[in-house]
């Protein structure tokens, strides 16, 4: 049986390893433009709002809320066969959303604006995956 | 200023037969290469007419049909990589490259087995190369940021976006429902539709179970084996071939921002077509109120609602109600998907949506004909929203 049919891990080569080596530890950190204090995420190089090229990885508060979800009932990766789940947009206070689980929800109970706040899941020896609760 | 507006002409147009299982038992390569033979023969052009090539995104490359038709002198090669939007923003490359004499007659084809070779079946045997293809073509944030949470497919994707705007305007299941049923009832008049013979109502289509929620097995398109092609070429050249010229009135690009993150975007309903088709139209010096019919692309059921919102046939959370009531249906005020669509006629990146739109206004559909076609529209939509629009126009 080949690799494919484990879950799929982030490749942790660059940015996205330095979001995982945070989330690691269990801390939720984006990008920040020190130029201009604009929150990111996903990692880029540049600022898009001020074209800086100068951030810092600051800290999340972990707090956000529900914006929009969808519902997975069949088969989409072999890694993924305990059927229904919800994959989650979830926004930070910050600004950044990130793609994710909401943990203790059913999919029916979903709605916009649900608060939640982040938690964290070992997805395996060397990656540590941000989920959420509810708050 | 200088205008691409009624420079190109479609000229020929060719497909395959669409097929589910077995399989259509040929290459990718074979079945573009007899969908450009065809495409030609309508044309009344030959292999070797061909200069310039709109390669596809996957299956073939330049060099490919270059040496199968015996061109030794292929003037002009380019792919553009915008998924299913492709098709429709290949004619605007390819009437650059002819209006500007670069090359004489373009060939745009998209062809695949995508149901015999890539489908994503039980086993999951073609899923490593199609996330590879996804990686490729849209960058790292899917993999590193999506699939870890089994954020896998399109279907799941897309329907961040569907379940936003369910939410946000209290869209209908069954205004999705109408976009599926009006394709559906379509491609009864088509002898080249997998689902002809099929025939579906509303009840069908509510009673079909999840797929991934907010859409249902019947809210998606098609898995099929086949290919279609078109050839491009002068407007001045186009009046002394065969057919009756088709125009290029008015083409145009766009992509969402971020392209490759759907999550972060600033508003999840604004996609590429949102800012091509305002381009589109005033370079056709023509708008969706002009448009006799509407070819959309149609991956899935809300993608038909969203695009038409975006491109401007009404107004944002109004697509329900333009949908309902027949609108879209032939004889209603704009029937979109006259073929069956990717829907129920076959998946072919939307290529069939240009083919169709041709056979409308030279009046050769048949039994989908629309009434007198003088104008119509084509959408094209691909990886994380990237979008086409064409308007074209009969010359005849």
């Amino acid at each position: 049986m080949s690799d494919v049919f484990a879950r799929p891990l982030p490749k942790l080569q660059g940015l996205t390893a330095e979001f995982y080596a945070f989330t690691k530890r269990r801390e939720l950190r984006f990008q920040r433009c020190t130029a201009c204090g604009v929150w990111r995420h996903v990692p880029r190089l540049w600022c898009a709002a001020c074209g800086s090229e100068a951030w810092e990885w600051a800290r999340s508060a972990g707090e956000g809320a529900v914006y929009a979800w969808s519902v997975t009932h069949k088969p989409m990766h072999p890694g993924f066969l305990d059927l229904p789940y919800a994959t989650v947009v979830v926004e930070l206070a910050e600004g950044p959303r990130l793609l994710t689980w909401v943990r203790d929800v059913a999919p029916a109970d979903l709605r916009i604006g649900l608060p939640v706040r982040v938690d964290f899941e070992d997805a395996s020896d060397a990656v540590t995956l941000p989920i959420f609760r509810p708050r | 200023m200088l205008s691409l507006r009624d420079q190109a002409a479609l000229v020929g147009i060719g497909e395959t037969a669409y097929c589910r299982a077995p399989g259509s038992g040929k290459s990718e390569l074979g079945l573009m290469l007899e969908a450009a033979r065809a495409a030609l023969a309508d044309a009344g052009l030959a292999p070797g007419d061909v200069d310039g090539v709109v390669t596809p995104i996957w299956g073939a490359s330049a060099e490919d049909f270059a040496v199968n038709f015996g061109v030794r002198d292929l003037r002009w090669a380019v792919q553009v990589n915008m998924g299913g939007a492709s098709p429709v923003v290949g004619l605007q490359n390819a009437a650059m490259a002819v209006a500007f004499g670069i090359a004489s007659h373009v060939l745009v084809t998209f062809g695949w087995n995508g149901f015999s070779g890539r489908r994503v079946r039980g086993d999951f045997s073609a899923l490593e190369d199609e996330l590879a293809r996804f990686e490729a073509s849209i960058g790292v944030p899917v993999r590193d940021f999506y699939l870890p949470y089994g954020s896998a497919s399109p279907a799941q994707w897309y329907t961040l976006m569907a379940q936003r705007h369910m939410q946000t305007y209290g869209t209908p299941r069954e205004a999705l429902g109408a976009v599926a049923v009006a394709c559906r009832a379509h491609a009864q008049l088509n002898p080249r539709a997998v689902m002809r013979g099929r025939p579906m109502t509303m009840d069908d289509y509510l009673a079909s179970p999840w797929i991934c929620e907010p859409y249902k097995l019947l809210d998606c398109c098609l898995e099929t084996d086949g290919a279609a092609a078109v050839i491009v070429t002068t407007t001045e050249r186009a009046k002394r071939l065969r057919q009756p010229p088709v125009a290029i009135s008015g083409v145009a690009e766009g992509h969402p921002w971020p392209a490759d993150d759907i999550v972060n975007r600033p508003d999840l309903l604004t996609i590429g077509l949102t800012h091509a088709a305002p381009r589109a139209y005033a370079m056709a010096g023509l708008g969706p109120e002009d448009a006799d019919f509407a070819q959309v692309y149609d991956c899935f059921t809300f993608e038909v609602l969203h695009q038409l919102e975006e491109a401007g046939f009404c107004a944002r959370g109004e697509s329900p109600r333009f949908v309902a009531d027949g609108n879209v249906a032939l004889g209603g005020r704009c029937p979109i998907n006259t073929h069956g669509g990717l829907l129920s006629q076959a998946h072919v990146g939307g290529m069939n949506h240009v083919v169709e739109a041709v056979r409308q206004l030279r009046g050769q559909a048949g039994a989908a004909q629309v009434d007198g076609a003088r104008v119509g529209i084509v959408t094209g939509w691909g990886d994380f929203g990237d979008g086409g629009l064409a308007v074209l126009r009969s010359l005849a």
